[in-house]
Parts: structure tokens; C-alpha cells; sequence
């Protein structure tokens, strides 16, 4: 049975497109009509702009018939979480802070995207400025899991796993801090994968913590991850921190890198906390690639203990830095109550924001104050240099690293009320986003409830060729991404 | 070295004396195309909110890039006073909130500044105009580099944000507390503009808001070591303002000791219309900056060949050049004064000297001359039509006695409105020195010295000056165009052979 088309893969839609027995607009329409039928349940897009996209699409079909097709994304519907700049569209950061704030410019792999031909098509939902694991944190409402309505899809790229999830985007974008786009993956069974920090520009993404954050890719089979990093990679001159690298085809890549790799099994990863079904999946794939004659190590990584205390150190002081822009005076949500200056700032803020992003804007600005500088912000950036280096020490013996993505499957909507249980979730992603490395999540089971698990593989600094030819090799040996969620 | 005291005239009996300390910060734009992390335009009296983008405007998903032309820029000033250039510097975000700051914080540098240490040479009022007066070198603390924020136009019921500024390249320039007195601090901002505007660094226009100026200002008795309760003073938007709010800070002090006061640390605004000051602050009520790393630059070395090139392109600064020129071509110091301070009037001044081989002339004909046509057209020196080699022409046609003075004043004016060159300028309007016959000229000079046997009497018996009784009668009798060289020669050679 063929599968309809908003639930195909890139690269079976690009052979469709490029031998003209299906339009870019006949597929865009048949997202389209997908998404109109699922978002009243899952609440994956906070706006979506059909007209522009139809139009995307139709002059992606102008240029194929002309024989200038741009590749493989030329027509192609992606959906981007609602922290990318798009140039007049909405860019919310599911916040009431930029609840009527439109882009006047686009964001770098806004360019690269539309400079490939995509289609882009909505504007996803996720925590508010991208914090939280659940997507809960959205002011306009959370999205709901394809996979079970009543639970979470993980977040904060909720919006963006949900969508590719349900068929309403065949591939989005997401941003990654601390597990943003990892998490959500394993959640909603699709693969997620987070670049090596300065991979991909993050010029017009919205700042969350800048030295963290990284664009990446959802899709539903690496090779189309493979193909979405390729369009979005590269040094980018107007984000500083975006590497000097030659960007390799990733996706024919693919085929040259067969392993055998040295994949190392970092042991305090599989501690107390780790639900059992997920920790028997992921033996599981650790079996299949001892087969595939990996050599498996066991490997330690000491510091991950403090991993979450420093994350939450270095992101939210960030955080308390980028969000002070946010201030009613020139654009975004301002008070109607205001009677000066002052009292504008505190009442805009205070009905802008939510109660995640205050949180963290009171913490960060704390550990930033004088007199505690030197013991919590200074101090985390010295453990944030132990961490990374945990991870090379690593390296000089692997290949790479596997662990579960999540310690635990999608929980329920309102679960998780403390805001520390919810940050538990992310303690086998964050160590990545702190070390700067590359990491993917590929669907390895699902649980006796049908929801789905993920794989986490850490990869070498920029050698993202490796890590997704090393997840290839499991996903070709399984068929998880063949099932998909009844909606 | 200087230090200017005020005696308190004591309540008790003794009557102690005080010193004032002064540091100051000076904020310098720096004259690059575009801002400081963006590529947007930078200037002044720009339709408001015209130079500005997403990053200028602090939108979402913007980040700084760093200019590198302000780098240089910041690097040169550095070497121009002699700072020590890190060789890794990075960057901080300064925070607190202000509608003139579009992110709410302000991209600046904490405890890595660029420049460390240097000094500024000043020079501080002579004894009469025509004496040099005593000179300094004020120690520096540290130079770093930062984006200037936006203006605000307060109305009545509203204010009004203009970003064009904002995110134009600044340099706060720091000074130790090693001033004394309102004069050596006004030496100082001399000094640093000329340096600045020296350099190419800046055009320090202060109604521009290019040169701004904080001062911070404390007394002590003379003697102790101990640095008094500091008063930062603010808003010293002109050169004058800085002396006369230095001076009104001072005495205020000064007064508060007197009274059996006490200085508070605070910030005060100096209203220099009025001559009062204000205060906007105490310590207590001071801002915590929450200085962090800025993630989104990182931080830049600073290798050799970059500094060696940069080092390569910096002038001699005037303090340099005026030593030089008394010292090379024996100018007066008043000269020099009027030479040296601008950097283009100086190159004028050598390239004139050197083509004509008389300093001291072209020195005199720029500062008489030249300088007062240029006043009187309103042009810039770049643009007078008189250019050196029309000067060093003209100076040499004086001395070799081709014109005469009063012709060449003449000549000058006529040059400074064609452009003609002097040689062209005399013969056209026939102010040559006669070309004279010899032996008439001789005539005239046996003729004179025969009729004034007192003045032969006097030259024989050594007076040398008494041959000015001679020219006399030959000029008149060459009608004013004889050449006067020739003239002191053939009289000498007749007398000689008396």
C-alpha cells in the first residue's frame, strides 16, 4: 500500500516531483489538507500562511518545468518552530510578548531554505522561547502528541515533532538548547538531530541561551535529516560563532561511511530514573550494532552529575540577558497600564511573559549579580569546560557515543507540574549542548502502550557525516519509522 | 610636576590645604562607515531611525558582528598613547535597562579592554603666550571599545527614541586620578582630541556628541595619600564646560569641608548654561551591570603583523612634531603652536619648507598670511588654491630678492584668488625688483656715499649699521625697484674699497 503523500519521506517525494507524476502543489495541498484536519486535535502550528505557501509551491513547479529545479528540497512543505525569523510571517516564540510581532527579515536558514525551493508552510508551536520539555509552556495553548492526544510531545520543539508526526510538514526545523530537538523526536517517533554548535547559523533565531542554541533538523528518516542539514549548514558572516568548515553532501556521505565504528556506552547514562522499556530498547540497539561488528565500551563520563545544575546556570543568565530586549518600548506586547518608564518595563513584562520564562529570567539574572558572579556563573563555565572535556576524553577511544535519548516516555498533559521534575527530563541531552557536540535521536521501539522511544547518538565535533551514517546503519536495520500514529 | 591647591580658610585655627584629584572618562566615536557590529551606515543629522537594521534595533534572532575597521581604529589610538594592546580581548554585555538602549544591555568590554595603560602628553599654560608652558604625561588606565546607545528627545508628555546613534563604535578612554586642576584636565581633553583627530580616529566634534566627557573629581589635604569620597560629574558636553564644571565641582567640595561636611560618592549632572550641577545618583543607588561575556562574539586576538601595521600608519602626534620643528628648523615656539595642531596645516607648513629651504619664511607667510585668507574665504586649508609649492615659490622669490615685500603681499593675494603661480603673478602685473644695469646702480651707490661723508665716517669707524643711511637715496633714485641684495652688495664692495 502506497502511503499518502503528507506522510512520505523527502526522498521519496523529490523522485516524484523530479519525474513529474505528483505537483509541489498537489503535495502542499495534500499537507495542507492533512494539517487543517489534525490541528484542531494536536495543535502543532501557532499560524500557518496556505496562500504563501500554495505560492511557494506553485513556483517551485514554474521551475521545474523550466529545468531549474534548485535539488531535492525544490517543493518540498517544512514547517519551522515559531523561533525562526521569516520575513513577514508571525514570529511569536509562543509568547504573548510577540504575540503581533511579524519579521521584518529572514532568518539565515530562512534564506538557505527558501534558496533550496522548500515550501514553508506554518509556524510551529514550543515552549515559550523555547523553554520547557513539553510544549506546555506555549502561550497560546499546548500541542497534544500524535502518537496519544493526551500526552505531550516533548518540547520545547513540540510543535515541530508533532507536526512532522501527524503529516502536516514532511520535515521541520527546530532549535535545540538544552534537548529541544532530541526529546521531542524520541516523543513523537521521528528522527531529531542537533548540529554541532556554530554548524548551522542561528542568525534569526530567537535567543534562548546563545551559547547553546542550534538550529537542526526533524525528519522522518536520516537521509532526509542528511539532506535538511545540508541545505541549512555552512559559516554564516553575520552570526560570529557559526563555524569556518567545508559543508560535505551529507547524504552521499551516507553511503561512503559503513563503520565499523567504536561505540562507546557511557555508564552514568543508564542510572537510576531510566524507565525500563527504554533501557531495554536501547540494549537492544546496542546488541544490533555489536552484531553490525561494532565494538562496544563502556565508557565514563564523571562530571554528568553536575550537568543539569550548570545548565540551568549558563542558559538562564543568558537568557536573562537576551530576553531584557523584550521591553514594550519599540515592539511587543506593552502594557496598557503603564504610567512611566519604569512601570512600563515591570508591567509589560509581567503580563508578556510566562511563568517558565520568569522563572528563568529571576534565576538568571541572579547568578549574573554581583557578588555571586564568581560562584555560580564563572564556576558553571569552568564545569561546563570539564564536561566537554569528558566527552573528548571519550572520543580518544570511541567513535561515538549512544545513549536514550529521554529517561522516559511521553507523559502526560499537566503531569508534570514541578518545574524540577519537568528538567529531569533533559539530563541525557544536556551534557551534548553543553560540550557542543552533535546528537541525534532515531526511534528505536515503542513502549507496551504504543509510544514511541528514541535513540540518542553524540557524535565528534563536526563530523556529522559520521554520526548519521552511524544511525543510518540502525534505521536501516529496523522498521520503527514505518509506523505511524492513528489520527 | 603641577598641582594646583586650594586653601581652606579654616574654622579652627590652622588653615589646611587641599588638592583635588580628577580622573576622567572620555567617550570618542569612532569615524567608521558603517556601526560597530552591524553594516548599516553611521553618521549624524540623518532622518531619525533611518541608520538602522534588526541588529542596530535590537529584534529578535539579530547578532552583532564585529566591525573590524573599528578595531583598527581602537588599536591605533592605542598605540598613539602608548597603551598596551591585549592580545586577547573579548567582549561583555553591560546591562540595565533605558529606552535609548535597544537590547537593554549595551555590548562593552569589562575586565579584557583592548588598551591598557598609555598616557596622554599635555601641555599646560606657559608663563606668556609666546613661553611654552610645563608638560605632562597623564596616566591612563585602560581604552575599550563599546556601541554608543540611541538619544532620546524628551516632549512634554512623551519622549521620542532616535537610534541612528546607537551602535556606532565608541571608545571610552580612562584616565588614572592623576589630575589636579580643572586646566590640566582641560589640557588633557585638548590633547586627546588632537590625538583623535590626528589619528583619523575621530573628527571629535563635541556638538556632535563624537567627544563626550565625565569627569570624576575628589580633594584631599595636600600630603595624603589617600584618594577622597569621589563625585562623578556628567554631561560636560564642551570643552569649556569641562573646565568650568571641574572648577564649580572644586569649589562645591571645597565649600562642603568647610561647612564641617562631608562629600557623598554620587553622580551629579553639571548644567553648564547655568553653571550648577545636580545629583542624579547615590552609591546606593548605583546600577549592578551584571557585566557577563557577550556569547554571541568571541573573543578576537590581537597578533603582531596586525599590531605592525597598525603601528605603521600611525603619525607623529603634535607635542612630537612641534619639538621637532624647533628642534629641525629652528621655529619659535609660537610657530610651532600655530603649526602643529593641525595635522594638514603641519604637513602644508613642511612640504613648503622643504621645497623652499626657508622654514622660517613659509612659517610666517602661514601664519599671517595664509591662515587669515583662509579665515576670511571660510574654506579649509585642502581647498585654498595656494598650495606649498606656490608658497615655496613665492618664498623664493623674496630671497632671491626677485620681489619685493610689499609685491609680494600682493602676489599672495592674487594667488590665493587664481591659483597662478607667484613667478607668473609678478611678471603679468610687473612686481619684479627692477633688472637693474649695473653700472647705474653703481652710480646711484658712489653718488650716496659721497653725499653723506658723516655715515662713510661712521662705517669706517666699524659701525656696520650706518650703511643703512646709503639704500636711502638708491632706492629713490631706482624708483623702489632696485633689488636690495644687490644694492648691500655693491655699496659693501664700493665701501670696502674705501
Amino acid at each position: 500500500m502506497t502511503l499518502p503523500l503528507h506522510l512520505q519521506a523527502i526522498t521519496e517525494l523529490a523522485a516524484q516531483l523530479a519525474a513529474k507524476k505528483i505537483s509541489a502543489v498537489e503535495l502542499t495541498s495534500a499537507v495542507i489538507a492533512r494539517t487543517r484536519a489534525t490541528e484542531p486535535r494536536v495543535h502543532a502550528f501557532n499560524s500557518s500562511d496556505e496562500a504563501t505557501a500554495l505560492a511557494q509551491a506553485a513556483a517551485s513547479d514554474v521551475r521545474r518545468a523550466a529545468g531549474q529545479s534548485c535539488g531535492p528540497l525544490d517543493g518540498i512543505p517544512i514547517g519551522l518552530k515559531d523561533v525562526i525569523a521569516v520575513k513577514d510571517q508571525p514570529l511569536t516564540a509562543s509568547s504573548k510578548m510577540l504575540a503581533k510581532f511579524v519579521s521584518p527579515y529572514d532568518a539565515t536558514v530562512t534564506t538557505k531554505l527558501k534558496n533550496a525551493g522548500a515550501v514553508l508552510h506554518g509556524r510551529l508551536n514550543c515552549d515559550e522561547f523555547a523553554m520547557g520539555s513539553s510544549t506546555e509552556n506555549s502561550a497560546f495553548g499546548p500541542t497534544s502528541n500524535p502518537w496519544d492526544l493526551a500526552r505531550v510531545p516533548g518540547g520545547s520543539s513540540g510543535g515541530s515533532a508533532a507536526a512532522l508526526a501527524a503529516g502536516s510538514a514532511i520535515a521541520t526545523l527546530g532549535s535545540d538548547t538544552g534537548g529541544s530537538i532530541r526529546q521531542p523526536a524520541s516523543f513523537c517517533g521521528v528522527v531529531g538531530l542537533k548540529p554541532t554548535y556554530g554548524l548551522v547559523s542561528r542568525f534569526g533565531l530567537i535567543a534562548y541561551a546563545s551559547s547553546l542554541d542550534q538550529i537542526g533538523p526533524f525528519a522522518r528518516t536520516v537521509e532526509d535529516a542528511a539532506i535538511v542539514l545540508g541545505a541549512i549548514a555552512g559559516h554564516d558572516e553575520r552570526d560570529s560563532t557559526s563555524f569556518k568548515t567545508a559543508i560535505p553532501d551529507y547524504r552521499a556521505e551516507l553511503a561512503a561511511r559503513r563503520g565499523p565504528w567504536r561505540i562507546g556506552i557511557p555508564k552514568e547514562y543508564f542510572g537510576a530514573g531510566l524507565d525500563p522499556e527504554i533501557g531495554a530498547a536501547v540494549e537492544q540497539a546496542i546488541a544490533f550494532y555489536k552484531k553490525l561488528g561494532c565494538e562496544i565500551r563502556e565508557v565514563s563520563l564523571p562530571h554528568t552529575q553536575y550537568c543539569l545544575d550548570t545548565y540551568y546556570i549558563i542558559a538562564t543568565a543568558e537568557a536573562s540577558s537576551n530576553l531584557a530586549r523584550y521591553d514594550g518600548v519599540r515592539y511587543g506586547h506593552r502594557s496598557a497600564q503603564a504610567k512611566d518608564i519604569v512601570d512600563l518595563y515591570f508591567q509589560s513584562r509581567a503580563e508578556g511573559f510566562g511563568a517558565e520564562v520568569k522563572r528563568r529570567i529571576i534565576l538568571g539574572t541572579y547568578v549574573l549579580s554581583s557578588g555571586y558572579y564568581d560562584a555560580f556563573y564563572l564556576r558553571a563555565q569552568k564545569v561546563r569546560t570539564l564536561i566537554r572535556q569528558d566527552f573528548l576524553n571519550a572520543y580518544q577511544e570511541v567513535d561515538a557515543l549512544l545513549t536514550p535519548t529521554s529517561p522516559i516516555p511521553a507523559f502526560k498533559l499537566g503531569e508534570k507540574s514541578d518545574p524540577l521534575a519537568m528538567y529531569l527530563c533533559d539530563i541525557y541531552t544536556i551534557g551534548v549542548n553543553l560540550a557542543g557536540l552533535p546528537a541525534i535521536s532515531v526511534p528505536c521501539g515503542f513502549t507496551k502502550t504504543n509510544l514511541p522511544i528514541g535513540l540518542q547518538l553524540i557524535g565528534q565535533p563536526y563530523q556529522e557525516a559520521n554520526l548519521l551514517a552511524l544511525a543510518q546503519a540502525y534505521e536501516r536495520g529496523h522498521e520503527w519509522n514505518a509506523k505511524h500514529p492513528n489520527l | 610636576m603641577t598641582s594646583v591647591t586650594h586653601s581652606v580658610p579654616s574654622v579652627s585655627q590652622s588653615s589646611i590645604n587641599y588638592e583635588a584629584v580628577i580622573g576622567l572618562e572620555v567617550h570618542v566615536q569612532i569615524k567608521t562607515a558603517s556601526k560597530v557590529f552591524t553594516r548599516v551606515a553611521a553618521g549624524y543629522g540623518h532622518e531619525p531611525n533611518s541608520l538602522t537594521d534588526p541588529v542596530v534595533l535590537g529584534l529578535p534572532g539579530a547578532l552583532p558582528v564585529m566591525n573590524k575597521a573599528a578595531l583598527d581604529a581602537i588599536i591605533k589610538a592605542g598605540l598613539l598613547l602608548g597603551c598596551e594592546i591585549a592580545p586577547v580581548c573579548k567582549w561583555d554585555r553591560k546591562q540595565y535597562f533605558y529606552p535609548d538602549s535597544p537590547k537593554n544591555y549595551q555590548i562593552s568590554q569589562y575586565d579584557q579592554p583592548i588598551c591598557l595603560g598609555g598616557s596622554v602628553e599635555i601641555e599646560l599654560p606657559g608663563a606668556a603666550r609666546n613661553v611654552m608652558g610645563a608638560h605632562k604625561n597623564i596616566p591612563l588606565t585602560r581604552i575599550h571599545l563599546e556601541e554608543d546607545v540611541g538619544k532620546l528627545n524628551h516632549g512634554a508628555t512623551e519622549s521620542l527614541v532616535d537610534y541612528n546613534r546607537a551602535g556606532t563604535p565608541l571608545m571610552e578612554i580612562v584616565s588614572d586620578p592623576a589630575m589636579h586642576s580643572a586646566e590640566e584636565a582641560y589640557a588633557y581633553l585638548t590633547s586627546i582630541r588632537a590625538t583623535m583627530i590626528y589619528g583619523g580616529i575621530s573628527d571629535c566634534d563635541m556638538e556632535k556628541g563624537q567627544l563626550r566627557c565625565d569627569a570624576n573629581i575628589s580633594i584631599r589635604p595636600v600630603g595624603q595619600a589617600k584618594l577622597g569620597t569621589k563625585v562623578e560629574l556628567k554631561n560636560l558636553n564642551s570643552i569649556s564646560f569641562v573646565r568650568d564644571g571641574i572648577e564649580h565641582e572644586i569649589k562645591r567640595q571645597l565649600a562642603v569641608i568647610e561647612r564641617g561636611g562631608t562629600i557623598v560618592q554620587e553622580t551629579r549632572d553639571y548644567d553648564g548654561m547655568t553653571g550648577t550641577s545636580q545629583s542624579l545618583r547615590t552609591k546606593e543607588e548605583a546600577h549592578d551591570y551584571r557585566y557577563f561575556p557577550d556569547p554571541d562574539l568571541l573573543p578576537v586576538a590581537v597578533d603582531a603583523a596586525w599590531k605592525a601595521r597598525l603601528q605603521a600608519e600611525c603619525p607623529e602626534l603634535p607635542f612630537a612634531k612641534q619639538r621637532r620643528f624647533q628642534a629641525d628648523y629652528a621655529l619659535p615656539y609660537t610657530l610651532t603652536s600655530v603649526l602643529v595642531w593641525d595635522r594638514a596645516l603641519a604637513d602644508y607648513f613642511e612640504e613648503a619648507a622643504k621645497l623652499s629651504g626657508k622654514p622660517q619664511a613659509v612659517g610666517n607667510w602661514i601664519a599671517n598670511d595664509l591662515l587669515r585668507e583662509i579665515g576670511h574665504a571660510k574654506i579649509e586649508l585642502a581647498s585654498s588654491k595656494v598650495r606649498p609649492a606656490h608658497l615655496a615659490a613665492l618664498v623664493q622669490l623674496v630671497e632671491a630678492g626677485t620681489v619685493l615685500n610689499q609685491a609680494a603681499k600682493e602676489i599672495f593675494t592674487e594667488m590665493f584668488a587664481t591659483g597662478e603661480l607667484p613667478e607668473a603673478i609678478a611678471e603679468k602685473r610687473g612686481l619684479k625688483a627692477a633688472p637693474t644695469d649695473n653700472n647705474e646702480l653703481e652710480q646711484w651707490c658712489r653718488d650716496s656715499i659721497a653725499a653723506n661723508a658723516k655715515a662713510l665716517a661712521e662705517f669706517k669707524a666699524g659701525k656696520d649699521s650706518a650703511i643703512n643711511a646709503f639704500k636711502g637715496p638708491v632706492m629713490k633714485a631706482a624708483k623702489g625697484k632696485a633689488n636690495p641684495k644687490l644694492v648691500d652688495e655693491t655699496l659693501r664692495r664700493l665701501l670696502a674699497g674705501m
